[in-house]
């Protein structure tokens, strides 16, 4: 079982260069779930998982993990605890899968040494989980796109963090293996207690597999809590400036939102 | 029940043929070794060869023409060495399959320097051309990155191709500027600026063994480091890499290898973009392997194409350089158009 851990942001301010993204947002990651962060584009979902994951260095304000700065752990002490997937990482040319997978071990290899047995056992351990056993020799070049984006996620679980971040981990993939994933995902919180955080594009997929929701906009977080109480008309109105009508998803009960558009709307008509 | 696990430890230890490959290069690099020791001028046959090596005492012609090759083999093992293991790190840092020193222009930058050298500081031996050649070959590599990056997209391939070209030219006409008028400087540069190693001796080779041992430990210690890197700048900060840190201790290495190699030998192209390659093409991308096999096929390349420039030029020879260009060049055509067939 994955160990808890306190991870909380207080007033950050970040972005990038000549641009401030977030504005003054505090933050506390349930620990031992899954959380999704959902809003427009451009509302800084992904540069506060980035911040978070310290792949961004805030303006100001403060992250801490347990409460350390996490400016003032070393890096591959924090990447030991926490692990990143990017929403388009590089496949090098003709790369294996194993050698890919492989790869999530570098934070906990010694310098000089070589890989040791709990190395092995952590690739193999991964790539069972993620059902690509079978593919341990191919080049990652020869895979469908929900593989490969299994492959990745075994490579971030090779890496045996208590706390997952994955930027965008089903966008460009068909919605069969949008689901795989998230499933996969979920049998992982649920199994060892894996700390997930992931940035979705689908708020009804995110209101289906989320614990915790994470509503951003302009920058700001809007609204937090379990789905059924956080998404609903009004917050989508909000955040998307989306007019729309949340039922209840008939396979989960979670709030399912169906837009409403200017063509084809006779549900006011008959409500 | 579990099944037991289809990974054996060897699998994922030893990328594919690895061995296959290590074998064979091995070998090569022998014939490589004995041919060099006996093609040339005058070609050695095999007992003299062994008399040479072996039996100081022999003092007959073709022994000490052995002896004297010796050093030049040695030499050219060393750069090739250099030079394809520059090209691997040149590669990982910028996440870029032509990045090899000749085509960023970095070759060029130091000889501008040394030939500033010889016409205004009047330097001429060996150990003073390469701290210049190493300042000139970090100034321009600098330089050229500063160039690309500029732009949508950061530093790709196409646009460091560009900025390598059109540094490249503008300081060989900087360099013929200040030699052409200067007909002794042209005449102490005009073996240096065509890459040659026939001018490796042993005080050479002692001067050169520092800059290589750096070079080396540098690329083998920052291999896993680099081998995060090939997966994206964020996916290497997420497994815990100093990004920026490994990126600048990985290019000083790779400048530094090819720095010393240029104040040593001349510029000599394209074997870095060859070695290692050849060799990814082979055991695939694991610079852990990537980085020693390059050192290996680099000195084998540099060492048969100085054979080849030996037998072709005769009754002289012709310069090692101009050997690597005529085989480099169509293999950097191919790798561009693929390279950017992928990035579209």
């Amino acid at each position: 079982m994955k160990v808890a851990h306190t991870f909380q942001a207080e007033g950050i301010t970040a972005g990038y260069e000549n641009r401030t993204i977030l504005h003054d947002v505090s933050i506390n990651i349930p620990s031992n779930k899954i959380s999704v962060l959902i809003g427009a584009n451009g509302c800084g979902k992904s540069t506060l998982l980035k911040t978070m994951g310290r792949l961004i260095k805030p303006f100001s304000g403060q992250i801490t993990l347990d409460g350390k700065p996490i400016d003032k752990i070393p890096p591959k002490q924090f990447a030991q605890v926490l692990g990143f997937l990017p929403q388009s990482p590089i496949v090098p040319e003709g790369i294996t899968v194993t050698d890919l997978v492989g790869r999530g071990r570098y934070p906990h290899q010694k310098f000089l040494k070589g890989w040791t047995k709990k190395d092995y056992e952590a690739v193999a351990e991964a790539m069972e989980i993620m059902n690509i056993t079978e593919y341990a020799d191919r080049h990652i070049d020869e895979l469908s796109g929900g593989q490969r984006q299994r492959v990745w996620i075994a490579m971030a679980l090779a890496q045996q963090t208590d706390i997952l971040f994955l930027d965008e981990p089903t966008t460009y993939l068909d919605i069969t293996y949008q689901v795989e994933i998230l499933d996969l995902l979920t049998d992982l919180n649920r199994k060892y207690g894996t700390t997930i955080v992931m940035v979705l594009h689908d708020i009804n997929l995110s209101a289906r597999y989320a614990d915790h929701i994470f509503a951003l906009h302009n920058g700001q977080i809007m609204a937090e809590g379990e789905p059924s109480k956080v998404i609903s008309s009004n917050l989508i109105k909000d955040i998307f400036g989306l007019h729309c009508t949340v039922i209840r998803d008939p396979v989960s009960d979670s709030p399912f939102v169906v837009p409403i558009g200017r063509h084809h709307n006779h549900v006011r008509m008959y409500s | 029940m579990k099944n037991k696990p289809l990974l054996t430890n060897k699998r994922f230890h030893l990328p594919k043929n690895f061995s296959k490959v290590l074998i064979l290069s091995i070998i090569l690099f022998v014939i490589s070794i004995l041919a060099s020791l006996s093609f040339g001028a005058r070609i050695i046959g095999w007992n003299e060869l062994l008399d040479g090596l072996f039996n100081s005492d022999i003092q007959t012609h073709e022994a000490n023409v052995v002896r004297q090759r010796m050093a030049r083999t040695v030499f050219s093992v060393m750069c090739g060495a250099a030079l394809g293991v520059s090209g691997a790190l040149m590669q990982s840092v910028t996440r870029n399959p032509i990045a090899d020193p000749s085509i960023l222009g970095v070759n060029t930058g130091a000889a501008l320097f040394v030939v500033c050298g010889i016409t205004f500081l009047n330097i001429s031996t060996a150990s003073q051309y390469i701290w210049l050649a190493l300042l000139g070959a970090i100034i321009t590599a600098i330089f050229v990155f500063g160039i690309g990056s500029i732009g949508s997209g950061g530093a790709t391939p196409l646009k460091l191709v560009l900025a390598g070209a059109a540094t490249s030219s503008a300081l060989s006409s900087l360099v013929m500027a200040i030699m052409i008028p200067r007909s002794n400087v042209m005449d102490q540069f005009r073996f240096w600026q065509v890459g040659s190693v026939g001018a490796g001796n042993w005080e050479v080779i002692s001067i050169f063994i520092p800059f290589l041992i750096v070079g080396f430990l540098i690329a083998i210690l920052t291999a896993p480091a680099l081998n995060a890197l090939a997966l994206g700048d964020e996916a290497a900060a997420g497994l815990g890499v100093r990004v920026g840190t490994i990126r600048l201790i990985a290019a000083f290495g790779g400048v530094l290898l090819c720095g010393a190699t240029t104040a040593l030998a001349g510029p000599i192209g394209f074997i870095g973009l060859l070695a290692s390659h050849i060799i990814r093409l082979l055991i695939g991308p694991d610079l852990r392997f990537v980085i020693p096999m390059s050192a290996l096929s680099g000195a084998i390349i540099l060492t048969i194409s100085d054979i080849c420039g030996r037998l072709l030029g005769t009754p002289g020879e012709l310069e090692v350089g101009v050997v690597t260009a005529f085989i480099g060049a169509p293999i950097l055509i191919l790798i561009t158009m693929k390279a950017k067939v992928r990035a579209l």
